[in-house]
């Protein structure tokens, strides 16, 4: 029977761009399904009732959610170009470094939402302060070359791209976050993605996902 | 060489219970260390400096952290008996989906059952928690266990919770066994397995314990 990927997803979206990112490294053909989420697809609610969110990869009808999920499923169903390390040691360390990415990405959010629907300069400020909190953590951890062993694209690298977004991110708030200057070795890792080739391929546009952040962020800021 | 395994935790975390209840499935010897949260020992603060939490497994002195991670590790080096994890990949991730939906959501909601101080935030947290527990409830279906005829990774992550459900019942003031009684039948199930009954606290134990936290927070 032919192999069927289905992969649901968002283009702005950076948890969906890390699944494109894992099935171009295996080489795996796929349908790409865009949903717009604030009028999902029956198909989605179906294949994803517990939490109604992208990404949703599903391979010959069966559907699997959650991005950290997904790419295990992947490197285990489609096993060259090994995503996870095979050493069960090294495994559980990039485990826990992608879970500790997500964490501090989702940690951030309140401090850059701050930012963005507050209308007193001190408020913004205390927002930047705070997302930079978590970004301070991540620089911290990657001076120290925990992660990001070696020249191939890995589980974590490929967790780590959303950082990616929080680059996005300071366009649309005219502020700078994440600076050369306070961060240099994420700053490093963010430009690692845009010059990488299979990055390329997955990374939306600069100019419509800032234009997409900006007036979505515009509707947050409108709103408060 | 022989393996050298302890681990750090303290006695009424459930996250430290399930990697417990792992390392018994496997039938290892460990040491394991009882950590004070408010006095973390030097090992601690040097084997996870980034958390700074519990639990901690040492395996010939090499530290792993985050507890579904470790017990994946576990099952992963161990893997002479028990199998935790199912084989097929689909499944696996079925397993890893819900166990993170645990982690995910059971925890939080249940924080605010016992530690909220406003009425209004308890009887959410209380409603959601509910919400939670029946859609694991039908997650389970007919089955013996999450992991289908054997006990497996997703009956770990939340096996470990069932201890505290007499305390959650007692502050938030309801039945979980009226609410979900598949659920608890389950439990009991899973209690009547040695790795299970000698990994978790007692739950009176646990409700003195949540009692005196709430005491130092000025909310009992």
């Amino acid at each position: 029977m032919a192999e069927e990927v289905k992969l649901f997803g968002k283009w702005a979206s950076p948890f969906c761009c890390r699944i494109e990112v894992a099935l171009k490294l295996k080489g795996v053909e796929y349908e790409y399904i865009e949903e717009d989420m604030l009028n999902k697809s029956p198909a989605l609610l179906n294949y994803n009732p517990v939490h109604k969110k992208i990404p949703v990869l599903v391979h010959n009808g069966k559907p699997i959610a959650e991005s950290l999920v997904i790419m295990e499923y992947i490197d285990e169903t489609w096993k060259h170009n090994p995503i996870l390390p095979i050493d069960p040691f090294e495994k559980a360390m990039a485990r826990f470094w992608a879970k500790f990415i997500d964490d501090k990405f989702w940690a951030l959010w309140p401090g850059v939402k701050k930012a963005i629907t507050s209308s007193g300069e001190k408020e913004r400020e205390e927002g930047i302060e705070e997302a930079q909190l978590h970004l301070n953590a991540l620089e911290t951890q990657l001076k120290e070359k925990k992660f990001f062993g070696g020249e191939k694209l890995g589980f974590v690298e490929i967790s780590a791209s959303l950082l990616i977004w929080i680059v996005v991110f300071q366009e649309v708030m005219g502020v700078e976050i994440l600076t050369q200057e306070k961060f240099p070795a994420l700053h490093k890792l963010t430009q690692k993605f845009v010059d990488d080739d299979v990055f390329k391929q997955c990374v939306p546009p600069w100019e419509p996902l800032v234009a997409y952040f900006k007036a979505q962020w515009g509707t947050l800021a409108a709103s408060k | 060489m022989a393996d050298e395994i302890a681990l750090l935790s303290t006695w009424p975390s459930m996250f430290g219970m399930r990697v417990r209840v792992a390392l018994a499935e496997k039938g290892l010897k460990y040491e394991y260390r009882e950590e004070d949260l408010r006095n973390k020992s030097p090992l601690l603060l040097l084997m996870n400096p980034v958390h700074k939490k519990i639990p901690v497994l040492i395996h010939n002195g090499k530290p792993i952290s985050e507890s579904m991670i470790i017990v994946e590790y576990i099952d992963e080096v161990w893997n002479h008996k028990s199998p935790l994890l199912p084989t097929d990949p689909f499944q696996r991730a079925q397993a890893r989906f819900w166990a993170d939906y645990v982690d995910k959501k059971l925890y939080d909601t249940a924080k605010k059952i016992i530690w909220s101080t406003k009425g209004e935030e308890q009887e959410t947290g209380k409603k959601e928690f509910i919400e939670c527990l029946k859609l694991l409830e039908g997650e389970l279906g007919d089955d013996p266990y999450f992991g289908g005829e054997n006990f497996g990774f997703v009956d770990v992550s939340l096996v470990t919770f069932s201890c505290w459900f007499h305390t959650f019942e007692s502050y938030g003031n309801f039945s979980i066994e009226t609410e979900c009684p598949k659920l608890v039948a389950w439990t009991k199930r899973c209690l009547e397995k040695e790795s299970v009954s000698s990994s978790l606290a007692d739950p009176h134990k646990i409700h003195d314990f949540a009692s005196g936290v709430r005491k130092r927070l000025g909310i009992e």
